[in-house]
């Protein structure tokens, strides 16, 4: 087993990230990865890793590049095509937890014109599983991935913490 | 004197501050989720809603015989919004709340100077000094400052300040920002944000139209947007100028000053030189018809 990275929380979001171990792999993809970074609002959603890597095509469905098994996305092969495999594969390694920090503004103003939109960590997963999860019929509702914590009930007014419904809603 | 004042005034299209930040919101890739909503009330410390952030029957409402969508208003500083649209097989989701115009015309038009355009591009104002006329209501082409008719009392203008007493002034996005879990907004300076709209339209051309609301919209507005489906579909005014709001009475206004100081003189002069050695000769020649006609 080994632990990807961990970080302390921040703000109203945890980032921790653990990278369960693996076993029936000849590379070392990880079976489950456990994500929490909501944790505040929803429960962890236990990514079934191997499941997905018996979905997707290849690697670079999600990879983009730095798996070594092409370069799925038009626009990345334009330099990044027959990469061999990189050091950094984890979604976390490029996609920032904390994409609109200060620190990572400033970063991302010096940034080359092709990686200036890289999204954050949580828009990455997001936008990334969305397509695959309505065309193979995965779950698309936020509680069907996650479902809600009691501090979320509260934060969205909802279950227990829902308003008396009003008597005049029409207007 | 008093034409350099005005030069200096009608000076310019102000581009906004240098560094401002600003917001790039992506219809394409917002899931009307509505956890802005709630982001924004808790952030703001505003009242419970009155259904729940996760009722999507919020949708359905309509107001003014079906003409109007929701609004923000004194309890909800943002509000999202679901449109149809032909160009799109799926409903498109909008979020509105103040655009932090680069000129605004709700600081130009508050004559209690409650409102403040901050460097960081934020439009911020002072409650303390709302005398709640309501002109800022009037003068905002989007529509976005709400008022608080619930408070007979101290009734003040309540609107969206870009999270800035708790948030953008400690380089941190606004509450809206960090919660959206698709990232539909996306928060940086507002520079860097145009370019960004314009990679996303010049790599995918099919699933943007040609247009960033906001680049230029009355003088431009820190949040911006990209949309798949024309804006005047889902809900933008497309109509509105792209000067500054202040530009179209500045030049009238310039010349107030001047009337002021110049005009009663001038007409004054006028008076006197139009009335000279008139004024006795009536008056006696009136007093004669009368004493004649008696």
């Amino acid at each position: 087993m080994f632990v990807a990275s961990s970080w302390p929380a921040k703000g109203v979001l945890l980032l921790l990230f653990l990278l369960l171990p693996l076993s029936g792999y000849a590379t070392d993809a990880p079976e489950g990865i456990v994500i929490d970074v909501l944790s505040n609002h929803y429960e962890p959603v236990v990514f079934d890793h191997e499941l997905h890597v018996g979905v997707a095509e290849d690697c670079s469905t999600c990879h983009h590049h730095t798996t070594g098994t092409g370069t799925a996305d038009s626009y990345c092969a334009r330099c990044h095509s027959n990469e061999a495999e990189q050091e950094l594969v984890s979604c976390q390694d490029c996609h920032l937890a904390d994409p609109f920090s200060a620190a990572a503004i400033n970063v991302k103003s010096g940034q080359d014109l092709f990686h200036v939109d890289v999204s954050g960590l949580k828009g990455a997963y997001h936008q990334n599983c969305i397509g695959c999860h309505k065309e193979m019929d995965g779950p698309t509702g936020c509680q069907d991935c996650h479902a809600r914590t009691e501090e979320g009930d509260r934060f969205f007014y909802s279950g227990q913490f829902a308003p008396p419904p009003a008597e005049d809603s029409g207007h | 004197m008093l034409s350099p004042a005005k030069k200096a005034l009608a000076a310019g299209n102000l581009a906004g501050f240098p560094d401002g930040m600003g917001v790039l919101v992506d219809l394409t890739r917002c899931v009307g989720c509505r956890s802005c909503e709630a982001a924004c009330n808790r952030e703001q410390g505003l009242p419970a809603p009155d259904q729940p952030f996760d009722d999507y029957s919020v949708f359905e409402q309509s107001f003014h015989g079906g003409t109007q969508k929701r609004r923000p208003t004194e309890k909800a500083y943002t509000v999202v919004n679901r449109y149809e649209s032909e160009a799109s097989d799926k409903p498109i989701y909008r979020k509105i709340q103040c655009n932090h115009c680069n000129e605004p015309a709700c600081l130009t038009s508050c004559f209690v100077g409650a409102y403040t355009k901050t460097p960081e591009g934020a439009v911020t104002y002072n409650s303390k000094v709302c005398v709640g006329c309501r002109n800022c209501m009037v003068a905002c082409p989007f529509h976005v400052p709400a008022y608080s008719y619930s408070d007979p009392i101290d009734p003040v203008i309540k609107k969206c300040i870009f999270c800035y007493d708790s948030r953008v002034k400690h380089g941190m996005p606004p509450a809206c920002v960090e919660i959206c879990p698709s990232q539909a907004l996306i928060f940086g300076k507002r520079d860097e944000l145009l370019k960004i709209a314009r990679q996303r339209m010049t790599k995918d051309p099919a699933k943007y139209v040609d247009h960033i609301y906001g680049e230029h919209e009355v003088g431009g507005t820190s949040w911006l947007y990209l949309s798949g489906v024309p804006f005047e579909e889902v809900g933008f005014d497309t109509s509105l100028q792209q000067e500054p709001i202040i530009s179209n009475v500045k030049d009238f206004l310039g010349t107030v000053p001047m009337v002021l100081a110049i005009w009663p003189a001038l007409f004054t002069g006028f008076h006197l030189l139009a009335t000279k050695g008139k004024g006795d000769h009536h008056d006696h020649g009136q007093a004669e018809e009368e004493g004649e006609d008696s």
